[in-house]
């Protein structure tokens, strides 16, 4: 059993649980995830550690209220617990120094950029974030991303905080301001996270510059140790596991359109409970 | 005549996960155990992996001790209600025992089924004097569970490292209700627990705790058997559409989640009308079962013919009786899928049997020109398991064979001192009974080690 110590909502659609899970925290890395199940009769779904404390022995995990799972977890309370978390899960995200990266996240992906953001500049790298969101009240972590980002850029569909446009028209100027100087580099690595219509946005624009480009990819998974197979996902034609081989793949060679097929695969199933 | 118990009737066979097997009456079991002849040689005993003392336990159902023969049985095998159900006796015991040759082996299977089920499970006896060092078992399988109740009758301080959320490995995600009640496991993971055995749930070996951590940690030895938990794919264009499942997400789905039983049950299965499962083993013919048991029309498709299925006989027999249709010679080929890419038909091409291959079975050659198409909205893949990756993967230092098994030496350690492997990691993948055999053996052998290395 894993203790819930805090679960407070960030805004109407996504909480943030700290949870008490000591030796989790102190394996995780940037880039990992955990698989949990509230009870026997749960689902195993997987979630990307957002921060942890050693010393506490606690994890975060931002979860968005998305289906039946994740609608009981947002109304459990401090004190509650969950009955199996597995983890840490997945390569640590690769974050040495390299140069610049840009960091762009959209939506509940903000949760997980943060810690990427974090080991990236923590290494030594320039730090630029993109962060959006449909409206301002769904823009979370702004200030925990912006602590460890040398230029933040926010965006909203609704241009209610920020500017009004997607994640992907700052680093389209960013590129083409670049394009025009002659004494700007381009990043050394852009790393994206967030819905599968962003991350393909984001990487046909990187496509077009040649600027190497991590995805961190979000398959439906169960077991989450190799065995099911439910996580594969095309990368440069073959076949790879999100859960062991991933979470992060060179975008540029990810077949996008169908990863979004297959996270339809259980629509029908999941409005009958919602 | 040989005793064989009966099976529940079909209505509810297929209505219902319940037990198909009904198991041998007190008065057919004694009877039947009365026809064993009490060979001197007993070669039903060198039939068995683990050696159970067999003409023994036989003789005490004929006495109507059935008490004494589960404690006899225990000597040697630690799961014996899953054995007496789940090991194909056909090519073990009962192969070897001289009724063979008149085609009435006495019913071993059955009678350990018997007894398991009708003695009440005596718990193990923990005189807990301090135990002395601590072994680490990686996977809670077949060959973790035995290699791990040896160690503790042995008085060793065992913990088993378990990556699900429930203990039993392949007889808790693999193999269906209705073959192996998980009532029935749940029992015999009791029995392995009281005898000092502690099962720890949710630790993924390689990330949650390393090996080298283990160590750290005080253990003395660490025994790997993590399985052959990696699905074989068939390697033809469409394998990715939706609705395509391996066996192992399907079972897992259906058997560790129960999806079965969805919504009341978070975990949901999707499947369609005509559901195709490629494969002949075991676990193609369970889950055969299973989609049938979900009200769903289902095609066994076999590249060879009903004499080379490895599954066994009974099996067979079981899912023809529950109306599986078999598309024996048949190859899929190619996975056509709609626009939103969900299968819709399956290409395949006939195939004939040519020479024996080097597994002494017929070679299967496709016909030229006999391509044909399968209507099928869902389709599992069940050629087979290759060992689980994931710990050689992350373990500096374990040396592994060309097809993934972890090397061992004679004494089952593997390339690292103190780590020792077995059961289908080492092995690939093989039976239930096979994998206890190999726990058995690295029980012996941790032991050795650790008393020679005091």
């Amino acid at each position: 059993m894993f203790t819930i110590l805090e679960n407070k909502p960030l805004n109407s659609a996504v909480n943030k649980l700290i949870i008490k899970a000591e030796q989790i925290a102190s394996s995780a890395k940037a880039g990992q995830f955990v698989v949990i199940l509230i009870d026997d009769k749960g689902e195993r779904i997987p979630l990307t550690l957002s921060d942890w404390d050693k010393q506490q022995g606690t994890i975060t995990l931002i979860a968005q209220i998305a289906g039946a799972t994740t609608k009981k977890l947002s109304q459990l309370k401090a004190g509650d617990s969950i009955a199996h978390i597995l983890g840490p899960l997945g390569h640590p995200t690769e974050t040495e120094k390299i140069g610049t990266v840009v960091c762009v996240a959209g939506g509940v992906g903000i949760a997980e950029i943060y810690p990427v953001a974090k080991a990236f500049k923590e290494a030594g790298n320039r730090v630029l974030s993109i962060i959006g969101a449909r409206t301002q009240e769904l823009l979370i972590l702004q200030e925990e991303v912006k602590r460890f980002s040398d230029e933040l850029f926010i965006t909203t569909d609704d241009g209610s905080l920020g500017r009004k446009s997607l994640v992907t028209e700052p680093l389209k100027e960013l590129f083409s301001s670049i394009e025009k100087s002659t004494h700007t580099k381009y990043p050394d690595l852009v790393y994206v996270i967030g819905p599968v219509v962003m991350m393909k946005a984001v990487s046909d624009l990187t496509k077009e510059y040649s600027i190497k480009t991590i995805a961190s990819l979000n398959p439906i998974m169960v077991d989450a140790t190799g065995m099911c197979g439910s996580c594969r996902c095309s990368v440069d034609g073959k076949t790879k596991y999100a859960c062991v081989d991933g979470p992060d793949f060179d975008a540029h060679k990810v077949d996008f359109n169908e990863l979004s097929q297959r996270l339809r695969l259980f629509n029908t199933q999941e409005k009958t409970v919602l | 005549m040989r005793k064989n118990p009966a099976t529940l009737e079909m209505q509810k066979r297929l209505s219902s996960f319940s037990e198909v097997s009904l198991g041998l009456t007190k008065e057919q079991a004694k009877e039947e155990a009365g026809r064993c002849l009490q060979c001197k040689n007993s070669p039903c005993i060198s039939g068995c992996p683990v050696n159970i003392q067999i003409p023994d336990f036989i003789k005490m159902i004929k006495e109507d001790r059935p008490e004494e023969a589960l404690k006899k049985i225990l000597e040697k095998n630690n799961l014996p209600a899953v054995c007496g159900r789940v090991c194909p006796q056909e090519n073990q015991c009962e192969k070897a025992c001289v009724l063979q040759k008149k085609n009435m082996p006495i019913n071993i299977g059955a009678l350990e089924r018997y007894v398991s089920d009708y003695a009440s499970q005596e718990q193990g006896i923990i005189e807990n004097k301090a135990k002395k060092d601590k072994v680490a078992v990686v996977g809670s399988g077949p060959a973790g569970l035995t290699c791990a109740a040896d160690l503790a009758k042995s008085g060793y301080a065992v913990v088993i490292f378990e990556s699900l959320h429930q203990a039993g490995g392949v007889l808790r995600y693999g193999i269906p209700e209705f073959r192996l009640p998980k009532k029935i496991l749940d029992r015999e993971l009791e029995y392995i627990k009281s005898l000092g055995v502690n099962i720890k749930l949710n630790a993924l070996i390689g990330r949650t705790q390393t090996i080298e951590g283990l160590f750290k940690e005080g253990f003395r030895a660490v025994f790997i058997a993590t399985g052959a938990g990696l699905p074989q794919t068939l390697g033809i264009p469409g394998e990715n559409a939706n609705l395509v499942y391996s066996a192992n997400e399907f079972l897992t789905r259906v058997n560790l989640m129960k999806a079965y039983q969805f919504p009341e049950y978070a975990t949901p299965i999707n499947i369609g009308e005509n559901v195709v499962v490629v494969g002949a083993g075991n676990v193609a013919i369970d889950c055969a079962r299973i989609a049938k048991r979900l009200n769903k029309n289902v095609t066994l498709v076999y590249r060879r013919s009903e004499n080379e299925m490895p599954a066994r006989a009974e099996e067979v027999t079981h899912a023809k009786e529950e109306q599986i249709n078999l598309k024996l010679l048949t190859q899929p080929v190619k996975i056509i899928t709609d626009e939103k890419n969900f299968i819709k038909e399956i290409a395949c091409i006939k195939m004939e049997l040519g020479d024996a291959d080097a597994s002494g079975r017929k070679r299967p050659v496709p016909v030229k020109g006999s391509e044909f198409n399968i209507k099928a909205d869902t389709l599992i893949v069940a050629i087979g398991q290759n060992p689980n990756p994931l710990i050689p993967a992350l373990t500096k230092d374990l040396a592994i064979n060309k097809n993934g098994t972890i090397v061992v030496d004679e004494n089952c350690m593997t390339s690292i001192k103190g780590v020792f492997a077995g059961g289908d990691i080492t092995t690939g993948a093989d039976t239930v009974i096979s994998a206890m055999g190999a726990g058995k053996k690295a029980a012996e052998e941790i032991d050795k080690y650790i008393k020679h290395n005091l």
